[in-house]
């Protein structure tokens, strides 16, 4: 089904588990292995130019779905497609993928070898891709994504090593490092959090810049709810390995119906907002995630858990166009009132 | 008498570059069962003011003048010995990622009656049960006092932390930054839990953040520092809602928020100063775009513009 209105990148039910490696003994005499789900069943698409930003807590697998689209981690089920074709696991198909997907890394201090110059670490995907043939052409490209990361004049940074330059300087060689290879869609691991709040909008307008002049697409994996918000189109909210809704980022802030989305709603707080009264915060803590949970991976801390919801497993349905929510207390009030509606008629 | 006054505070680190001004005559005070925000970028000093207080500096760092009067004495020549004494009775310190800071084989609540044992001189059966009386006011369940902490999950070890902080009824309670490597739902039980606290015990509380979000239903106060230097205090009203140095402004505009205009703030152009050799005059000035002559030439002294907001900045705008 490949059309003109094929999406950049689909994930399609994609799950990665990872095996727990116990002691000999243990291994020995357990017949099961003990499996973490850290992905369990996760679909999404992102279109060209668009940002999509996956938010959760720590734990809930956004790490490892960005790390699986991009084969860092292989995936147990499930498929990534690319531009209308299963991203290739051979050496070959990799390197070309590579070239058109690349991952910007959350510590900026850790992301970059101490020991080399930052023309060698922006130049290494080049090196690596065997592009470039002349050390003029090395430096005219990595000089161009200097510029492109914001930092300029470029060549005034050609011949310094990482522990000279702030954090947000840092940060930019790593996105230029990225852009290098002048890739359609990048995955950005909480790419400011480590950064201070007024170096933060400058790498935010960066991203949008890119996304406006170059039509790069992002998947921007966030904890934090507003800032998501503020830099995405689309923002798909995670919970323990699934996705519990997905829509645009103004109908998740703002009429968002998953009532773990209401739960990171009424505990986000609002510059200058004060609050009467404590905050609503959910009742136990998130579940390992080495146990395997039957029905929705919410109902043990959800307010509106039903029996079926302990049973059974929710599935993403839409509710609104562009909206869907893997819930069934909410998908049956919408049934209902969409009954209602055409009974009306 | 004010719980905490601290007076044109100075605190200097030796470095082989230099002298390097980490608090440069800060002041501020708390009122007994009050909470004041202390917020600002990394390397502003908010941290260091907080060390201070307890005394607990490094080695390198040197409190060169100023006065810290908490509950009316001076912590600033008492002797190591009264500071001993001080520290769990009149203040303690909740730290950034205390959760890693207990210890892996001990039991926690062993940790925590060692402290009562050692500034209380309780016996051990007493300490125990303060221990649990504890556990229980921080949220966690008593019997679990003879677990370790890898037992315990991030939130519970912070918890536990917190009690521990609490063990010989502190007067002051500093948090540096004591929710930052936390998930949003276990940063909000904490903060619960320290309002709580603080209602029930009337402590007084700073909490340095670099979270301005999270101030506004937090403290009652907010002080802003910038390069060693508070720029603005005041209420949270002033600061959010009549916020007067540009700095402040600039930092409140940084914080995405969902009840106001979808578009990426300005930010701050340039990156905060090198202490060791910070810019002339006010040292926001070259990221200043009102800097006029003055900024760069005079310091600007701290002036009251009405109530207990204060700002030190020379446009006449923010005089006003």
């Amino acid at each position: 089904m490949k059309d003109a209105r094929e999406a950049l990148v689909r994930v399609d039910g994609l799950k990665v588990h990872f095996e727990i490696r116990e002691g000999f003994l243990s291994g020995l005499l357990s017949k099961e292995k003990k499996v973490v789900r850290a992905v369990d069943g996760v679909t999404f698409t992102i279109d060209r130019g668009e940002i999509l930003s996956l938010v959760g807590e720590s734990g809930s697998g956004k790490t490892t779905v960005g790390k699986a689209i991009l084969q860092l981690v292989q995936p147990t089920e499930g498929a990534v497609v690319f531009e209308g074709a299963p991203v290739s696991q051979d050496r070959e198909g990799l390197k070309a993928f590579r070239q058109n997907a690349q991952m910007v890394f959350q510590d900026p201090y850790q992301a970059l070898n101490p020991r080399h110059y930052i023309i060698d670490i922006v130049a290494e995907p080049l090196d690596v891709a065997g592009l470039v043939k002349t050390s003029e052409e090395r430096e005219q490209r990595v000089r161009e994504a200097l510029e492109q990361a914001g930092l300029t004049p470029a060549d005034d940074y050609f011949y310094r090593y990482p522990y000279e330059l702030s954090g947000g300087q840092r940060q930019r060689v790593v996105i230029a490092g990225a852009l290098i290879l002048g890739p359609r869609f990048i995955v950005a691991d909480e790419p400011v959090s480590m950064l201070d709040a007024s170096i933060r909008t400058g790498i935010l307008k960066l991203m949008i810049h890119l996304r406006d002049t170059k039509g790069i697409a992002y998947l921007f994996i966030t904890h934090d709810l507003s800032l998501a918000w503020l830099i995405s189109d689309r923002i798909a909210i995670m919970y323990l390995g699934r996705v519990m809704e997905i829509g645009t980022a103004d109908e998740i802030i703002k009429a968002g119906l998953h009532p773990y989305t209401q739960a990171l709603m009424a505990i986000m707080p609002v510059p200058g907002q004060t609050r009467e009264g404590e905050r609503p915060v959910l009742e136990g803590e998130t579940p390992n995630a080495a146990v395997e949970i039957t029905g929705c991976k919410f109902s043990s801390r959800c307010p509106r858990a039903t029996e079926r919801c302990r049973q059974e497993q929710p599935e993403l349905m839409e509710v609104a166009p562009g909206h869907s929510v893997a819930c069934f207390p909410v998908q049956e009030e919408h049934r209902s009132s969409t009954e209602h509606i055409a009974g009306n008629e | 008498m004010k719980l905490l006054e601290v007076n044109n505070l100075k605190t200097y680190f030796k470095t082989s570059k230099g002298m390097l001004k980490a608090v440069d005559d800060v002041s501020f005070d708390l009122e007994h069962g009050e909470a004041l925000g202390l917020v600002g970028e990394s390397g502003c000093g908010k941290t260091t003011s907080a060390l201070s207080i307890a005394r607990l500096l490094p080695k390198e760092g040197r409190i060169v003048g100023g006065q810290i009067l908490l509950d009316g004495r001076d912590v600033i020549p008492a002797p190591e010995s009264e500071l001993r004494r001080r520290r769990w009775t009149d203040v303690s310190i909740i730290f950034q990622g205390a959760m890693n800071a207990l210890n892996p084989v001990m039991t926690v609540g062993k940790q925590i009656s060692e402290a009562i044992v050692l500034h209380e001189k309780a016996s051990e059966a007493d300490a125990l049960r303060k221990t649990k009386d504890l556990l229980e006011l921080v949220e966690i369940p008593s019997d679990r006092y003879k677990h370790y902490p890898h037992e315990f999950s991030g939130g519970m070890k912070q918890r536990a932390m917190i009690a521990m902080a609490l063990a010989c009824d502190p007067k002051l309670i500093i948090g540096d930054e004591p929710t930052t490597a936390l998930d949003v739902m276990i940063q909000a039980q904490i903060l619960n839990l320290l309002e709580r606290l603080r209602r029930e015990l009337s402590m007084g509380m700073i909490l340095i953040t670099h979270d301005l979000a999270i101030l506004g239903e937090t403290c009652d106060k907010i002080a802003v520092m910038y390069a060693g230097k508070i720029v603005e205090t005041g209420s949270v009203k002033d600061i959010f809602e009549d916020a007067r140095h540009p700095y402040t402004k600039r930092l409140i505009g940084c914080f995405p928020n969902v009840k106001g205009p979808k578009t990426v703030p300005a930010g701050i152009e340039g990156f905060p100063p090198n202490l060791l050799d910070p810019p002339s005059g006010c040292a926001f000035h070259p990221r200043c775009e009102f800097a006029c002559d003055i900024c760069i030439a005079q310091t600007p002294e701290p002036v009251n513009v009405g109530g207990k907001h204060i700002v030190a900045c020379h446009l006449k705008e923010a005089r006003q």
